[in-house]
C-alpha cells in the first residue's frame, strides 16, 4: 500500500485532497464552527480575524462556517445529480449496447436531442420549467448529465457484449440479468468511476454557476456561488468573501478532476506505461 | 464527400433539430400548474378573463398537435410569438440582443483555439521532464476554475490597480470599435481559459500520438528540423480531434457566455434568457433555448462537413 501511494504520488495527493474536503462537509455539524446563518449586524463585512479566521460576509455571518457548510450544499447537490444521471444514463447506454437493435437506436436518438442543447443551457431550461431551488438544480443536472454517461458506457459495453466471455455465457444458457450483472457491469466499473470522479468536478462548476445566477440555491442556504453572486456586490468595500468562496468551488472542482485523472491512469495500465 | 454521406448528415441534422423543438415546445406545457397563471402572476394581477385572453394569445387553448403544427410553422418563416410583457416579436428582442454573444463567443473561440496550439505544443515538449507535472496540474486548474469567479476577481484587480479602465458593459463595435474591444478584453479572457485548457491537452495528446508514428520518423531520417517536424507534420494530423472539440466547445461557451454577460453587465443572449426567466416570459425563454441551440447543432453541422473535407476517409 505504501509502496503503490509513492508509486502513484499524483493519485495519493488527489486522493487526500478530496478526501479532505469531502470530510470537512460530512462532519462540518461536528467541527465546532460558527452558526453558518447567524447574523451579528455590528460584524459586517470585516476582514480575517482570529475570531472569524476568513472574515464575515454582508450580513455578520462567519465566511468560513459557510463555505464548510457550502461545500455541503454543493456535494450534495451534485453527487445527487451524478447518482441519478449514472442510474439513469448508465442504465440506458448499457441495455442499448446489449439488446441493440430498434431499442438502441431509440434510445440514442433520444440522447442525441438533449445532447444538442449546450450544458449550461438544458439545466437553465429544466430550471425555467422546475423554479429555482437547489433540488431543481440537481435534478437538471442530472438531465444533462444523462446523455453523457449513456454514451460513455454504450460504448464499452458493446465492447464487452461482442467479447468471447460473453458469447460463451450466452452459449452456456446465462439469462440477459445474469449477463448484465455479473458480467458487464464488473467490467464497466474502471470507466465508471474514472467518469464519475470527472462529471462530479464538472457538476460543481454547473452548480456553482446556477447558484450564482439565482436559479440554484436560494439565500439563505450557504452556497459557494451564491456567495460570489452576493460577494461581487460589495468587492471593492470587502473582496474576501467573494475570493475565499471561488477559490472553495476551484478547489472541490479540481480535486475531483485531479482524482478522475489520476484514476485513469491507475486504472488503465496502458496509459501508466507511457506516462 | 460523397453524396450518400451528406445526405445521411442531413437527416440526422433534421432529426436532432425536430427532437430540440419539441422539447423547447413542451417546455412550457410542463411546467407544473396552470403556466399562464404562473406566468401572470410574476407583474399581474390574476382574473380568470386575463388567463383566457393570454391563453388563447399564445394558443394554449387549441389541442397540442395543432399548437406545434403553429409553433413550428412560425419558427420556420422566423416568427416565435410576441413577448408577453412587451408586446413585441421575440426574434425582434433576441436580433437586438445577439450580437454581444456572438462577438464574446467568437472572440473567445479564437483566442481559445489559437493560443491552444502553441500552448499545447509546449505543453508536449515538456513531457518527461520535471515540468511534466506542473503541466498536467496547470491544465487541471484552467479547465476547473470557475470562470464567473474569474471574472469578478479581474474586474476587482482593475476597479482597484486600474481605476479610469472601462471593463464593464458593452458598445456596439461600430460605435466605438476601442471601447468595444477593450471591454472585451477581459469577459474573452474567462470565457475562453477553460476551453484553452481543453483543447491545449487535447493537442498535446495528438502531438505526442503524432511524434510516434512512423512518418515523423522518416521525417527526421530526412533531416527535417524539429519546428518543421511539429508544426507541419505533426500538427496536421492532430487536426480531426482537434476541430470537432471546437465544435463542442461551442456549446460550452454559449452556455458560459450566459454567466459571463451577467458578470460583466454584457447585454447578449444571456441576459435576455435569465431576465425572461425572472419575469416568466416563457415565449421569449423558449425562443432564446430554441435559437442558441440551433446554432450550436449548426456549428457542429459545419464542423462534421470540414471534417470530411479535411478527411476524405471520414465520408467512405
Amino acid at each position: 500500500m505504501i509502496g503503490f501511494a509513492r508509486q502513484n504520488r499524483l493519485f495519493s495527493f488527489a486522493v487526500v485532497f478530496v478526501a479532505l474536503q469531502v470530510l470537512l462537509a460530512v462532519f462540518a455539524p461536528a467541527l465546532g464552527l460558527q452558526d453558518p446563518y447567524a447574523q451579528i449586524m455590528v460584524q459586517r463585512l470585516k476582514g480575517p480575524s482570529p475570531v472569524n479566521w476568513l472574515g464575515t460576509d454582508q450580513l455578520g455571518r462567519d465566511i468560513l462556517s459557510r463555505i464548510i457548510y457550502g461545500y455541503r450544499t454543493s456535494l450534495l447537490t451534485c453527487v445527487t445529480a451524478v447518482i441519478l444521471s449514472l442510474l439513469a444514463g448508465g442504465t440506458l447506454g448499457m441495455l442499448a449496447a446489449y439488446y441493440r437493435g430498434w431499442f438502441d437506436r431509440i434510445v440514442m436518438r433520444l440522447m442525441d436531442v438533449l445532447f444538442a442543447f449546450p450544458i449550461l443551457l438544458l439545466a437553465i431550461a429544466v430550471i425555467a420549467v422546475l423554479g429555482p431551488s437547489i433540488w431543481g438544480a440537481a435534478i437538471a443536472i442530472a438531465i444533462v448529465y444523462t446523455p453523457i454517461f449513456s454514451r460513455l458506457l454504450r460504448g464499452p459495453a458493446l465492447v464487452i457484449c461482442e467479447s468471447e466471455y460473453v458469447t460463451g455465457a450466452k452459449a452456456i444458457g446465462a439469462g440477459d440479468m445474469r449477463i448484465i450483472f455479473l458480467h458487464l457491469l464488473p467490467n464497466l466499473a474502471s470507466v465508471v468511476l474514472v467518469q464519475t470522479s470527472l462529471l462530479l468536478s464538472a457538476a460543481i462548476l454547473v452548480e456553482a454557476s446556477l447558484s450564482f445566477l439565482g436559479l440554484g440555491a436560494q439565500p439563505p442556504t450557504p452556497s459557494l456561488g451564491l456567495m460570489l453572486s452576493e460577494g461581487r456586490n460589495f468587492l471593492l468595500l470587502a473582496p474576501w468573501p467573494a475570493i475565499f468562496a471561488g477559490f472553495a468551488i476551484l478547489f472541490l472542482s479540481f480535486g475531483f478532476n485531479l482524482l478522475g485523472d489520476a484514476l485513469r491512469d491507475t486504472l488503465d495500465p496502458r496509459l501508466r506505461k507511457e506516462s | 464527400m460523397s453524396q450518400r454521406f451528406l445526405l445521411s448528415r442531413f437527416i440526422d441534422l433534421l432529426v436532432v433539430l425536430f427532437g430540440v423543438s419539441i422539447i423547447v415546445f413542451l417546455m412550457i406545457r410542463l411546467i407544473p400548474g396552470d403556466a399562464v397563471a404562473i406566468m401572470l402572476g410574476a407583474n399581474t394581477e390574476i382574473t380568470p378573463d386575463r388567463i383566457a385572453e393570454l391563453k388563447s394569445r399564445i394558443g394554449l387553448d387549441q389541442p397540442i398537435l395543432i399548437q406545434y403544427g403553429r409553433w413550428i410553422w412560425g419558427a420556420v418563416q422566423g416568427d416565435l410569438g410576441t413577448s408577453i410583457w412587451t408586446g413585441r416579436p421575440v426574434m425582434q428582442e433576441i436580433g437586438a440582443n445577439i450580437w454581444p454573444t456572438i462577438e464574446l463567443t467568437l472572440l473567445s473561440v479564437l483566442v481559445g483555439a489559437g493560443l491552444s496550439i502553441p500552448l499545447g505544443a509546449f505543453m508536449a515538449e515538456a513531457r518527461g521532464k520535471g515540468a511534466e507535472v506542473f503541466v498536467r496540474i496547470g491544465a487541471i486548474a484552467g479547465l476547473t476554475i470557475p470562470s464567473f469567479w474569474l471574472g469578478i476577481v479581474s474586474i476587482f484587480m482593475v476597479a482597484k490597480f486600474l481605476p479610469g479602465v472601462q471593463a464593464l458593459g458593452y458598445v456596439p463595435f461600430s460605435e466605438d470599435p476601442l471601447g468595444n474591444l477593450q471591454r472585451m478584453i477581459l469577459p474573452v479572457i474567462a470565457l475562453s481559459l477553460p476551453m484553452l485548457a481543453n483543447l491545449s491537452r487535447l493537442v498535446r495528446s495528438a502531438m505526442l500520438d503524432a511524434l510516434s508514428q512512423d512518418y515523423i520518423r522518416t521525417a527526421k531520417a530526412k533531416g527535417a528540423n524539429r519546428r518543421r517536424i511539429i508544426y507541419k507534420h505533426a500538427l496536421r494530423n492532430a487536426l480531426i480531434p482537434f476541430i470537432t472539440s471546437v465544435g463542442v466547445s461551442a456549446g460550452y461557451l454559449l452556455g458560459g457566455a450566459i454567466v459571463i454577460e451577467q458578470v460583466f453587465a454584457i447585454p447578449g443572449l444571456g441576459r435576455l434568457v435569465l431576465g425572461a426567466i425572472a419575469e416568466r416570459n416563457y415565449p421569449l425563454v423558449q425562443a432564446t433555448i430554441l435559437v442558441m441551440t440551433t446554432a450550436f447543432v449548426l456549428v457542429n453541422f459545419l464542423v462534421d462537413m470540414l471534417y470530411a473535407v479535411i478527411d476524405p476517409r471520414v465520408s467512405r
